[in-house]
């Protein structure tokens, strides 16, 4: 951080740091660099690229399914990974999985924006749902529960969703989007919860190696205003609102002070 | 409205009735349990018998369940049981308290002289008066150099803390004012300056704020070691012990974590002891009420008011508790699942005069010993333990002893505290305390020395200095 501090002083020459010849458009959330666009996707993915060939996560051949929700993460992740896949050669077959937890007025609209993301990536998709596997839709659930603790349902749920949709397509790997402001957040969480279990588990890159399904997050390291910033420049197509429960959720406490503190430093 | 509950926060006027029969059970109406009927009738839950400090519905949990001797006897055994177990205070020892004027220094100290006091009454009593009585002293850190509050504010705050210490005898206490210039040694005309450049040279807020905090535990350890104390009471508590961890994990300094909230901390030249480690602020604050302690305000507003993360740290665990009263504990319970260091163990007491049941106390609550010695390094700032790899080699940096100092620092020192710039990190270390600086090359010296003891018997000749 301090080295982008010096970088951005000299950078009062109006030119990237990086390439010196374009004109810079964004300062990045990173390192403060002041860079152009085209500087900015390829350190953003040449960064993700160094993550997945260091932590080995992947083997050629392998099938592997993208979580996609629609969101900017899923989005963004789906389209990182096929542009890596085809330009490093990774040899992975990927699909798209996705799951509908019966929440109208959000998931409905995010799964349309899947659906086009299918077409425009031009991967195989599919869909699996709560309602089809549990019997049971979240607005069902939050009926019978409240409105509080509803995190917790969905995503034990969600998690054999994705195990049994995996199971469906016959894939070895399942990858998901989790950037660095949701793992620091789960960090947090856990040390306020008292779940040293978890605490132990959550800042691994794979998970459940032992388990139906292993799991990684290629975007470990990469910070949440950067995918978005990347989304942005790169015009892609994700849908944006939250989930409509999340605002009860503990979660919160956790990301406004995460937001709070970078604004300090 | 109909009130079931004894814990009706709303002041109805089932609550207004109890509230003027306590000696007297009043009638239950509802409830069928059994504390909640004692709760109705306005009675301590512990001794039944004396009303609870808050009858009126209102205040904590704590307050509403037990009279003030009560309350104030759970909160003294919390103490007894941390010092006891843990073989903080031997009859042997002399016990620096370091007093900021704030409600939990107050309470530690106050603690500490009910301890004394017993010890010197059962000293009169017994016939052979084997077991001394271990003194006290106490220490007030003079921040008023570096802080931005005004010299009469903080004289009369000095003089009442003197006061205070007086007042708590016997048996006497010295008191000790330790300006935050003492740190350099005695002679040097500009001190006062030199302080106020160190400080300046950190731009990062809460490095600033950290900064200070590290400068005032070397100036505790100064006064200790000159005046003779073998241990060193901080009054930190649950709630500041739970900020503090958070602190840690957001500000990168994991790996030194478990050396700091434990009840122990025997890596100071005098140790440090936490003996209300298991009381939360809320509980101290309680205490101080009912005991009219008051606190010192204008100290209380520096001491309660840290900038930038810490700050912020501050309010979000205060918002956390407000949501969950028990969230305080949890935190510091799951940081207490990091494994503590070596030393984090007093040294096995050989004192005769220590009781046995003492000693087998020490032996069955103290942390396993680790069998081999650590070579760990310490920052000669921050005093936390750097992992080995994270320095370079000797050899390399020896021409330039700033340089050396800076590599020999732990990354969150070097990040938020250092200057990043060469020449302004050669000022900074130029207006380094002489303590700080001659530290960092003990330390290396004390292991190596260690490790000598134990091949001493095999070493051959005088000339195996090959560093």
């Amino acid at each position: 951080m301090e080295e982008g501090n010096t970088i951005a002083k000299r950078a009062g020459s109006r030119l990237c740091c990086l390439c010196n010849e374009r004109k810079p458009a964004l300062k990045r959330p990173k390192t403060l660099e002041q860079i152009c666009r085209d500087c900015f996707y390829n350190v953003f993915e040449e960064e993700i690229h160094q993550v997945i060939v260091g932590n080995h996560l992947f083997k050629a051949g392998e099938r592997v399914a993208i979580g996609a929700s629609g969101g900017k993460d899923s989005t963004v992740l789906a389209y990182v990974m096929s542009e890596l896949n085809r330009r490093h050669n990774y040899g992975l077959d990927l699909f798209l999985l996705s799951v509908d937890e019966g929440i109208t007025g959000y998931r409905d609209d995010s799964l349309e924006t899947v659906k086009r993301n299918e077409v425009q990536y031009g991967l195989p998709l599919k869909i699996v749902s709560y309602k089809d596997l549990y019997g049971w839709t979240m607005d069902e659930i939050v009926k019978v529960i409240g409105l509080k603790n509803n995190c917790t349902f969905c995503g034990v749920f969600r998690r054999q969703a994705l195990d049994r949709g995996a199971a469906y397509l016959k894939v070895d790997k399942l990858v998901t989007g989790h950037n660095a402001d949701d793992i620091a957040e789960t960090v947090l969480l856990n040390i306020l919860r008292g779940d040293v279990a978890r605490l132990s588990r959550c800042t691994s890159i794979t998970t459940g190696e032992d388990g139906p399904i292993p799991r990684c997050k290629p975007f470990k390291y990469t910070y949440e205003k950067e995918i978005v910033m990347y989304a942005y420049f790169k015009k892609l197509d994700y849908f944006s609102t939250e989930c409509i429960y999340s605002p009860n959720a503990y979660r919160g406490f956790a990301r406004e002070f995460i937001k709070d503190l970078e604004r300090m430093r | 409205m109909a009130c079931n509950s004894g814990n009706c926060q709303s002041n109805c006027s089932q609550n207004e009735q109890v509230a003027q029969d306590d000696s007297i059970p009043a009638p239950t109406t509802g409830s069928d349990d059994g504390a909640n009927n004692q709760q109705q009738q306005g009675v301590c839950l512990k001794c039944k018998v004396s009303p609870p400090i808050s009858s009126g519905g209102g205040g904590s949990g704590d307050e509403a369940r037990f009279c003030g001797d009560c309350f104030r006897t759970n909160l003294f055994g919390k103490f007894r049981l941390a010092v006891t177990s843990h073989a903080m205070i031997t009859p042997s020892d002399n016990v620096l308290v370091a007093f900021s004027g704030g409600v939990a220094s107050r309470v530690a100290l106050q603690f500490v002289h009910d301890m004394q006091q017993r010890a010197q009454r059962n000293y009169e009593a017994s016939k052979d008066r084997s077991l001394p009585v271990f003194g006290v002293g106490v220490a007030f850190v003079d921040e008023s150099t570096v802080c931005s509050i005004s010299n009469d504010e903080v004289e009369e705050a000095i003089q009442e803390m003197k006061s205070t210490v007086l007042e708590l005898a016997p048996p006497v206490k010295q008191f000790h004012v330790v300006p935050s210039v003492s740190l350099y040694s005695s002679g040097s005309s500009d001190e006062k300056d030199r302080l106020m450049k160190l400080i300046g040279a950190v731009d990062d807020v809460t490095g600033k704020d950290d900064f200070l905090m590290h400068l005032r535990m070397w100036a505790l350890q100064k006064v200790a070691s000159e005046n003779g104390y073998t241990k060193l009471v901080l009054g930190l508590c649950t709630s500041k012990i739970a900020c503090h961890v958070i602190a840690a994990t957001v500000k990168g300094q994991g790996y030194s974590l478990s050396a700091d909230i434990q009840y122990v901390d025997a890596r100071w030249q005098v140790p440090i002891v936490l003996p209300l480690r298991d009381c939360t602020a809320q509980e101290l604050n309680i205490l101080c009420r009912i005991d009219g302690f008051g606190s010192l305000k204008t100290l209380q507003l520096v001491n309660d008011h840290p900038s930038g993360i810490n700050g912020l740290i501050s309010s979000f665990v205060r918002l956390l508790q407000e949501e969950n009263p028990s969230r305080e504990s949890t935190i510091v319970r799951t940081a207490g699942k990091l494994t503590p260091f070596h030393f984090n163990r007093l040294p096995e007491i050989n004192d005769s005069s220590v009781p046995l049941a003492t000693l087998r106390r020490q032996k069955r609550y103290n942390l396993k010993p680790q069998e081999s010695i650590s070579s760990e390094s310490f920052c000669p700032i921050c005093n936390s333990p750097v992992i080995n790899s994270d320095l370079p080699s000797c050899g390399s940096l020896k021409p330039f002893k700033f340089r050396e100092f800076a590599a020999s620092c732990c990354p969150s020192c070097q990040f938020q505290i250092l200057p990043q710039d060469q020449s302004s990190m050669k000022e900074f270390y130029s207006l380094l305390p002489e303590g700080l600086v001659s530290r960092s090359k003990h330390k290396d010296n004390d292991n190596l020395d260690m490790l000598r003891e134990q091949v001493q018997d095999c070493l051959l000749s005088n000339s195996d200095d090959e560093t």
